[in-house]
């Protein structure tokens, strides 16, 4: 066990352990503050099998922009917080099938893979990898770059307010000068204000 | 480094991932759960990539995750689009509440 294969296993543990806190975290945003962590221990993983490259992409794609959006997505919904009101009554199920999943995969691939020797990592250079991009997979890429902006507009028409409804209206108390009125009305209001029962109650409660 | 390590780890991430999906009923801890299965797809692929096809030219395996990166980036603007618009018109993200097209 090289020291290759220490690294892998510390970044891989911490990684695991992320992710089964993030689907069983009480807290939505601990649970997403978990998932943050397990994308940057997946990054991890990525430098110890030599995909710099992918690495740094999933860092300022997932860890920067993904999370990020999970957040704002938590903090504008707001939602119940225990372990009642986020598992359903099927957790159980759950448990029964991730678990079943897990051990049958596990076992197909040390089946199938267990005894490939070991071998030394090498990745791609990352010049190989632009070029591979712009000969091999421009077609994708393109297609990728539509399929964005697709998202990208079928976002905001999804999110975006229907026309015409524009939200409750703002009640807006206007500001008035006292030497735009009237001495003697003014001179008027001050002995109410005086006198206790106030003038300007009414607009107080009003702007509550 | 033996390819098994990698791929179990990813196996662990995806089965949690479907732990999550089938468990949570907030439908953005829904989308979360599905991130984790597609990264760990990503794992699978950056380890059968760089193990045991390091020469191929086309360097088939990290272009796919590069674009399962980018389509899951694309995925999440809209999901989380979805559910605000749930949230608006129902006041809940509950998956359990989603049930108008239920047959």
């Amino acid at each position: 066990m090289t020291g290759h294969d220490v690294v892998f296993v510390v970044v891989g543990l911490l990684t695991a352990g992320a992710a089964v806190l993030t689907v069983t975290s009480k807290n939505l945003m601990h649970a997403a503050l978990f998932f943050a962590v397990t994308l940057g221990g997946i990054a991890g993983v990525f430098l110890t099998l030599a995909a710099d490259f992918l690495a740094l992409v999933q860092i300022v794609v997932y860890v920067g922009a993904v999370a990020v959006l999970f957040m704002f997505g938590l903090m504008l919904t707001r939602a119940p917080i225990g372990r009642e009101a986020l598992d359903g009554k099927n957790r159980g199920l759950a448990m029964v099938v991730a678990g079943g999943l897990f051990v049958v995969l596990t076992t197909l691939l040390i089946g199938a893979f267990g005894d490939l020797p070991t071998v030394e990592v090498t990745g791609p250079r990352i010049d190989d990898l632009g070029i591979a991009i712009f000969a091999d997979w421009v077609l994708p890429f393109e297609v990728l770059s539509m399929l964005l902006l697709a998202a990208l507009i079928g976002a905001i028409v999804l999110a975006r307010r229907e026309s015409g409804e524009s939200g409750e209206e703002l009640t807006v108390t206007r500001i008035q000068m006292a030497e735009d009125r009237d001495p003697d009305a003014l001179e008027g209001e001050q002995a109410a204000l005086t006198g206790g029962s106030g003038g300007t109650g009414d607009a107080e409660e009003e702007h509550a | 480094m033996s390819p098994i390590g990698p791929l179990v780890l990813a196996a662990f991430l995806f089965s949690a991932g479907v732990y999550g999906v089938i468990a949570r009923r907030n439908a953005v801890l829904v989308l979360i759960s599905v991130e984790l299965m597609l990264n760990a797809v990503n794992i699978n692929l950056v380890t059968f990539q760089n193990l045991l096809f390091p020469g191929d030219p086309a360097v088939t395996g990290q272009m796919f995750a590069l674009f399962i990166i980018g389509v899951a980036a694309a995925e999440v603007g809209v999901g989380l689009a979805i559910v605000f618009n749930m949230f608006r018109n129902r006041a809940s993200v509950d998956v359990d509440d989603a049930d108008l097209m239920r047959w």
